[in-house]
């Protein structure tokens, strides 16, 4: 028993330590709140909670909510509760808002400019003195702050041509495989509960046979761009297409990633099509410079595409696979997206090259995970696309 | 209308009205089910708190079979409910008989009674019960299984959240009923899609994965009584050396207990004995071509082998 966590004197029973617990659950990425605290209390008043395994598997029971938390939950629990008898002087951290909004790893070089200092951090303070020394060259995390206008980047007449292309793309995308059947004018079967309603007015006669048909689902295209180094010449042709079918289609959304990710849709929603680049180039600070993949993706399947992506969405990924991260990042992105239930396409520009082979190494961990691979140069290639996307 | 008086959820709080999950975990057990600590915490804390119980875990584990095992153990009612694809609320709800009511429009028309058809034909008597209805009107709260809740859409299991947290339904035509016991609710799920963290709050979790070495040998041994130790240690055995070969589908709890049955109906006691036999009886655990095609004779008699 001595392995148990000694609690300091001060803190006030067992309710605030389970709150505590629910709070160091949260800093580890586990989406509990008040209501799991609660139910925690509950669970434990079910139990005999003096027993650790037992107020284990209750606590794991009511904190837990899917195969990755349920499989980390112990550990968590062991390091909180069972921590070799230290005592632990503080209850709950007061914890930073944000961090569990976005993974905090690709903001790392903006925030430790500004964080309150610590010491111990290799990367932060002795940057600005080096700059102005003896051409010292130092990996930095900062972010590649050359900013670029993409109103030089896109043409206002392309987003006109890629406006047209779009409209045809959203239009190969619908989805006519709803199962449910919904009353219309037309409909192959008879809306019986309709009729019964509208006979009761001709005395049980039913005069009229209103209809019932399967209505046709449109898919939600959600359209990822990578505008890294290796990609600004491609870049250019795909924005002006994301451009053209945010335009196009209500329900599109549209994110471009280098270092880190960043959800342009609000932006090229502007009216104002030249506008919306505008804004579009405040938000894709660091345009031009290297580019994480994997972290990006990842990010996105943990984060937006929780929201966003569902089994009605194609998501269409504009990227060359060149990574500066690990490759298994990308596979291990695509794998969660693919959960979500969404179709997968990667339009790869070096794919239109005579004798491309996807050697990369991120593209290769990408493959098996894509329903659809072609190559995306010009927007005729993407016009193209049309009926290949009809297939899928 | 309301139809009975709802059960508050706060009485199923008071301590000791139902099994400890020691007792749970043995009722189980008496039922031929071998719960795991982890799970029959869960099934303890679902019964005791009132909350939905989520399983997920991959096919053949045992999933289905806990709440058909708790009906049991409670000696309630099971109410299933089978998800699919364009599920809606006329298969999971209710639907009005429209024959019934079409007939009974006639048969007033021709007596002259025509008056107060539309509260006549939109009664109880022409309601037909889907298995969310009818698991929030039994006397006896039942054990309401959803199976495999990730195949129906999203737009069903927003619907399912409204009916789990309120365990009330409303009919347009009737008013509202509310449930006269609460049903013990068991979601089943084996990762088609993800699951929103909505219906995830709501319920409590468990993953169940495949059994230990130990465990597995506890449920044949309930199973299939009366086999021979030694050969049920060697199916034991290598069942779960080849859980460990690189399978599209990796054999569950069923499969194990259909291989068992194969071999003790073939008369086998050792599975080193009849390579052939033996090959041909891994149709029960091998449900790929390409399962069948990579698991050779060699590999099985080597897992075999080593079993014995």
């Amino acid at each position: 028993m001595t392995r148990v966590t000694k609690f300091s004197g001060r803190d006030s029973g067992p309710a605030a330590r389970v709150g505590g617990f629910v709070a160091h659950l949260r800093d580890n990425g586990f989406r509990v709140g008040v209501a799991e605290a609660e139910a925690s209390l509950m669970a434990l008043a079910q139990v005999e909670p003096y027993r650790p395994t037992e107020a284990k598997s209750a606590l794991k029971t009511v904190l837990t909510g899917c195969r990755e938390e349920f499989e980390r939950f112990d550990t968590l629990f062991d390091s909180f509760w069972m921590n070799g008898g230290r005592v632990t002087e503080r209850m709950s951290r007061s914890n930073t808002m944000a961090q569990h909004v976005h993974s905090s790893r690709p903001a790392r070089g903006a925030d430790e400019g500004g964080a309150s200092g610590e010491a111990t951090a290799p990367d932060q303070g002795e940057g600005e003195s080096n700059s102005g020394g003896e051409g010292k060259l130092v990996a930095t995390l900062t972010q590649q702050k050359m900013r670029r206008d993409l109103r030089h980047v896109v043409q206002p007449d392309e987003i006109k041509e890629a406006e047209a292309i779009a409209h045809r793309l959203g239009a190969a995308l619908r989805d006519r495989r709803s199962r449910r059947r919904k009353a219309a004018q037309k409909g192959d079967r008879i809306h019986f509960r309709k009729l019964m309603r509208q006979s009761l007015q001709t005395g049980g006669e039913p005069l009229q046979l209103p209809k019932k048909k399967r209505p046709d689902r449109p898919r939600k295209i959600v359209t990822i761009c990578d505008v890294s180094g290796s990609m600004t010449l491609y870049a250019q042709v795909f924005l002006a297409f994301v451009a053209g079918l945010m335009r196009a289609d209500d329900t599109a959304d549209a994110y471009l990633f280098h270092t880190r990710l960043v959800r342009i849709a609000e932006a090229l929603r502007d009216r104002d099509p030249m506008r919306a680049l505008g804004r579009l180039s405040v938000l894709a600070d660091g345009f031009g410079g290297g580019s994480k993949i994997g972290t990006s993706l990842l990010q996105f399947s943990k984060t937006y595409a929780r929201r966003f992506v569902d089994g009605r969405t194609v998501v269409v990924i504009l990227s060359d696979g060149y990574d500066t991260g690990a490759p298994e990042q990308i596979g291990e992105a695509l794998a969660l997206l693919k959960k979500r239930g969404c179709r997968i396409i990667w339009l790869n520009p070096l794919k239109g090259w005579d004798g491309y082979e996807p050697v990369a190494a991120g593209m290769r961990h990408a493959l098996p995970h894509l329903d659809l691979f072609r190559p995306a140069n010009t927007l005729a290639d993407l016009a193209a696309l049309e009926t290949e996307l009809m297939r899928l | 209308m309301q139809t009975g008086c709802p059960s508050r959820g706060a009485a199923h709080l008071t301590k000791g009205r139902f099994m400890s999950f020691k007792a749970i975990q043995t009722a189980m057990a008496g039922q031929g089910y071998v719960a795991s600590d982890d799970l029959a915490m869960a099934v303890h804390l679902a019964l005791t708190l009132g909350r939905p119980l989520l399983l997920e875990g991959a096919a053949g584990v045992g999933k289905t079979e806990i709440a058909k095992v708790l009906a049991a153990v409670n000696e309630t009612k099971l109410i299933r409910l089978q998800c699919y694809e364009g599920l809606d609320a006329s298969q999971a709800i209710y639907e009005w008989n429209y024959q019934k009511q079409l007939l009974s429009i006639r048969a007033a028309a021709e007596s002259g009674t025509v008056t107060d058809a539309e509260a006549r034909i939109f009664s109880e008597e022409f309601l037909l019960e889907r298995p969310l209805l009818a698991a929030i009107r039994q006397a006896k709260s039942p054990v309401l299984l959803v199976d495999e809740i990730d195949r129906a859409d999203e737009e069903f299991e927003a619907f399912l959240l409204e009916v789990l947290s309120d365990f009330q339904i409303t009919i347009p035509e009737l008013g509202t009923i509310t449930a006269t016991a609460r049903p013990v609710v068991i979601l089943t799920a084996n990762g088609t899609r993800d699951l929103s963290d909505a219906l995830r709050r709501r319920c409590l979790y468990a993953h169940v994965g495949y059994p230990d070495r130990q465990t597995e040998l506890a449920i044949l041994k309930s199973r299939c009584p009366d086999i021979e130790a030694a050969l049920a240690g060697q199916i034991v055995g290598f069942i779960q050396s080849l859980r460990k070969e690189d399978l599209e589908k990796v054999p569950g709890i069923a499969e194990m207990l259909d291989f068992a049955a194969a071999l003790i109906g073939l008369g086998i006691n050792d599975l080193t004995q009849d390579p052939a036999l033996l090959q041909a009886t891994m149709a029960t655990l091998l449900k790929t071509e390409v399962d069948r095609f990579n698991i050779t004779t060699e590999i099985t008699q080597r897992l075999a082998g080593q079993a014995a």
